[in-house]
């Protein structure tokens, strides 16, 4: 059994509690703290930043070439805040429920709630950095509705509110370096943790332009590095994005939880052919004034234009009236499958279903939509060379985001004391299903609000520890292993490029562990992944040196994914209940309707590495429901 | 499509580089160019060859980190686009496409297509924020900012930070960029009291960095995948002048 280490008392007190209570750390003794943050998206920026600021001595790691550029910059849509500007009955609590009920009932209330209570907060926050978020003509806050709730309390900029509240993030992070309490590197990957007497204590970590290995020691280690939806290969991830840092924390002890929660997204670009390196992501805005059909009739090939109103199938409005096209996405996402699996998918390879704006236009002109979505229509045209103001898109479901990730507490700490994860890369707070603009929310509080009080209650031990050594036996081992490891990827000489085996392992985690699941299908993918896996080994080619080499990263990504993907059927294989984004097909009502078991399946999985080839431990930590009652999750 | 190239191939940062030719027999005119740079070197790799290095991550035009010069325009021929989002319809069958670096002294190159751009982290380094800590911040709905002035100031925010603009310049200048940051915080009331310091030392980094001067060509502006606009290099000299004239 795990313990999360929730706050004693009622739910809207237990952060106040909590803060009143932790420990702290003397603003003279923050300068004898080490603290090494690897990523620079928001949660990754905004807790390097946010420490910076406090007077603890910073190190900030990101792979891109410059901390800007971390895949938060893609967000599009919102962020939400229970601001209440809308005077439509937003409150904490509301929010609370909207988040819980979301992830169908499969995330921890404390956590949940504590997101709600922050949020405000960081409209502030981004404001004062200068994000220039939407505003009405008075001058105040404007807001959106997104799917899964009923009231406006979406923060947005433009279509590009990832970018902005990353640039206020990244602008915080500069200034600390400029400082001096924050120092920087980018282009240097992360490719193990060193833990000395069972606490986190540095990493070792790859110069990606020189090949250098190095060692960094700290005092506590935060894994701000995102999602691992890339697993899936065709994704609408960048192509950097990977869960190796994750995952060799997990080789040392950390446990990954629920890792087969991923979240397919409804509306992105569909596959046009098999070159495609990624799939792009259209903002689930859209979907606020867009309306989701395929044909009536099965293999309908008529242009869309030309199939009359009443010959069409807006399917998401005819099961689900009361949300209709602002259904969540994981519901959304499985009306699509339902559609193109029974031959109702239109586009070149019938794989896609149409996104229609013509009543929108119609009824709100075709500049109130260009002001709202533009670039959004301007991206389309560029990558289909289609406007989207005289012709529906073309959408489809894709990997998106990781609800599963790291297991933490309730301070963010993971199973290694001294190891944090903030962001998409821990498990939290999104349950079996993550709301659209929540993300950027949880990455924000995590590195802005919540991770500054809780490691200095975790580092307010460590004062009298010293600087930490990085010639300690435990650095060398970690060193040699990673040595090791690529030496055996450059010594394999094989015929295969990485991104061969990372397609083939993206085909069937799609097929088996992707919208829909069955205990067969993911038994024959866990065969499959290790015969994937012991030909990788006998068969992948690195060209080059271990200087600058971009296949050599991606060897040692696709390498972990391997192990990964396995972890994931695991995960899939033993939870026999449908829940938000896991639909096991032999847990649906009738009407194919998830069927979720509260009396056998209220927990969190936990999973702990026993060694390749060996089947993983399962922890379990049990959910309690103190102040809701889970209901069946209805958006009809 | 059938499709030459000349590539720019560099073994490693300061060593001597040189264009090489390879082709290209079926290329599908709905790749991304991206993509087709990826069937490339997975061709190179099964012929021996090392892949080509380039940047890129998101792939779909906002992270800023990929771009080439594509026949002599950074980001290829169209329009407000960056490399990622350009594909392959927008050549002839049978082209000859040459690809090289972004090219600037402030712009090392470190293998092939990839170069060194910190610099432009270290101009906002020098002070392209505004200086609030977290915690610090008041209502967000205290600071009333009208739609228009909000919309302007994001007009300049949208820069990617992916050194067209420097790329496509005869003096390597980074005005562009520097001049978006300092008009999105210059133009709102929350970045108004750093706005003197903030242009001084932005240009003077801007200058350490060894970009050199805006000679009003304007070709950053035609080159910018987000469109920004030259007028913030006019307000940037303006808010320089007035910084200088205020500071005597």
């Amino acid at each position: 059994m795990l313990d999360a280490k929730i706050p004693q008392g009622p739910l809207e007190e237990k952060w106040n509690n909590y803060k009143a209570h932790a420990k702290l750390v003397n603003p003279a003794n923050r300068k004898k703290l080490d603290i090494i943050v690897v990523g620079t998206g928001l949660a990754g920026s905004s807790v390097a930043a946010s420490l910076g600021e406090m007077g603890y001595r910073v190190k900030s790691f990101c792979f891109q070439d410059s901390a800007r550029r971390a895949h938060s910059v893609a967000a599009q849509g919102g962020v939400n805040a229970c601001k209440n500007y809308k005077n439509d009955g937003d409150s904490v609590f509301r929010m609370f429920y909207d988040t819980i009920k979301g992830g169908d009932f499969r995330a921890r209330e404390a956590n949940v709630y504590r997101l709600a209570e922050c949020s405000a907060s960081l409209i502030d926050q981004a404001v004062a950095q200068g994000v220039p978020f939407g505003r009405e003509y008075g001058g105040y806050l404007n807001n959106r509705s997104f799917g899964g709730v009923q009231v406006s309390r979406t923060f947005y900029a433009r279509g590009q509110t990832g970018q902005q509240l990353l640039l206020g993030a990244y602008q915080a992070l500069m200034r600390q370096v400029h400082q001096g309490h924050v120092q920087l590197y980018a282009r240097h990957e992360m490719l193990d943790l060193v833990v000395i007497d069972g606490k986190a204590r540095g990493v070792i970590i790859r110069n990606m332009d020189t090949g250098a290995i190095e060692r960094h020691s700290a005092h506590a280690v935060v894994l701000a590095t995102g999602g691992f939806g890339k697993i899936y290969f065709l994704s609408t991830l960048a192509m950097g994005c990977n869960g190796s840092a994750i995952w060799r924390a997990h080789k040392k002890g950390a446990l990954m939880a629920n890792p087969s929660w991923t979240q397919i997204h409804p509306t992105s670009l569909p596959q046009s052919g098999e070159y495609q390196s990624k799939l792009t992501l259209m903002s689930e805005s859209l979907r606020n004034d867009g309306r989701i059909w395929v044909p009536k009739r099965q293999g309908d090939g008529r242009p869309p234009n030309q199939i009359p109103e009443e010959e069409r199938d807006y399917y998401l409005e005819r099961r689900y009236p009361s949300f209709g096209n602002l259904s969540p996405r994981d519901i959304a996402s499985r009306a699509a499958k339902e559609r193109i699996d029974a031959g109702f998918g239109v586009g070149p390879l019938k794989n896609a279903v149409y996104l229609d704006f013509s009543r929108a236009i119609r009824e709100q002109g075709e500049d109130k939509i260009k002001e709202k979505y533009g670039n959004l229509f301007r991206m389309y045209q560029k990558i289909t060379n289609v406007n989207a103001y005289t012709e529906p898109m073309l959408i489809s479901p894709a990997a998106h985001f990781s609800m599963g990730g790291l297991w933490v507490d309730y301070e963010l700490m993971t199973t290694i004391p001294g190891l944090y994860a903030l962001g998409e890369a821990n498990f939290a707070d999104h349950g079996a299903n993550r709301l659209g603009a929540n993300s950027l929310l949880q990455a924000c509080v995590d590195g802005y609000f919540i991770a500054p009080y809780t490691m200095a209650n975790y580092l307010a031990d460590e004062i009298k520890t010293g600087p930490v050594d990085a010639r300690h036996p435990a650095f060398d081992a970690a060193e040699r292993q990673v040595k090791e490891q690529l030496q055996l990827f450059m010594a394999i000489q094989g015929r295969e490029p990485a991104d061969y085996f990372h397609r083939k392992l993206g085909r069937i985690l799609y097929d088996k562990c992707g919208l829909s699941r069955s205990a067969a299908g993911l038994q024959a993918a866990i065969t499959d992944i290790r015969e994937l896996r012991s030909e990788f080994y006998k068969n992948l080619h690195v060209p080059g040196g271990l200087g600058l080499n971009g296949e050599l990263e991606k060897a040692g990504r696709v390498a972990d994914y391997l192990e990964l993907g396995e972890l994931m059927c695991y995960d899939a294989l033993t939870r026999n209940e449908s829940c938000g984004a896991h639909f096991r097909e032999e847990y649906q009502t009738p009407d194919g309707e998830a069927m979720r078991n509260d009396k056998d399946f209220s927990f969190i999985s936990a999973w702990g590495w026993t060694g390749s080839e060996q089947p993983p431990k399962l922890y379990m930590e049990p959910l309690q429901f103190e102040f809701v009652t889970p209901a069946v999750r209805s958006y009809k | 499509m059938h499709i030459r190239l000349k590539i720019w191939r560099q073994e490693e940062a300061g060593s001597p580089g040189r264009m090489e030719s390879y082709e290209l027999k079926e290329v599908n005119e709905d790749m991304s160019f991206l993509e087709m740079l990826d069937v490339l070197n997975e061709q190179l790799m099964r012929q021996g060859v090392r892949p080509v290095e380039f940047d890129h991550d998101c792939r779909e035009g906002i992270c800023g980190q990929c771009g080439v010069m594509i026949n002599g325009r950074p980001h290829g021929p169209l329009k407000n686009t960056t490399t990622c989002q350009l594909h392959m319809r927008s050549f002839r069958d049978g082209q000859e496409i040459y690809i090289e670096p972004f090219r600037a002294a402030a712009f090392p190159v470190k293998c092939d297509l990839k170069v060194d751009r910190s610099a432009l982290d270290r101009i906002i380094q020098a002070g392209g924020f505004i200086s609030v800590n977290t915690g610090q911040a008041p209502e967000a709905n205290t600071t009333r900012i009208a739609s228009p002035l909000a919309e302007a100031a994001f007009d300049a925010a949208a820069c990617i930070g992916c050194g067209a603009c420097v790329a496509v310049c005869k003096n390597s200048s980074a005005a562009l960029f520097t001049s978006a940051k300092v008009t999105h915080l210059a133009l709102l009331p929350q970045g108004k009291e750093e706005a003197q310091d903030r242009v001084l030392h932005l240009v003077n980094q801007m200058d350490a960095e060894g970009f050199g001067h805006c000679t009003n060509t304007e070709a950053c502006e035609v080159e910018c995948p987000q469109e920004i606009s030259v007028l913030h290099i006019a307000r940037m000299n303006w808010e320089f002048n007035k910084a200088h004239i205020l500071r005597r």
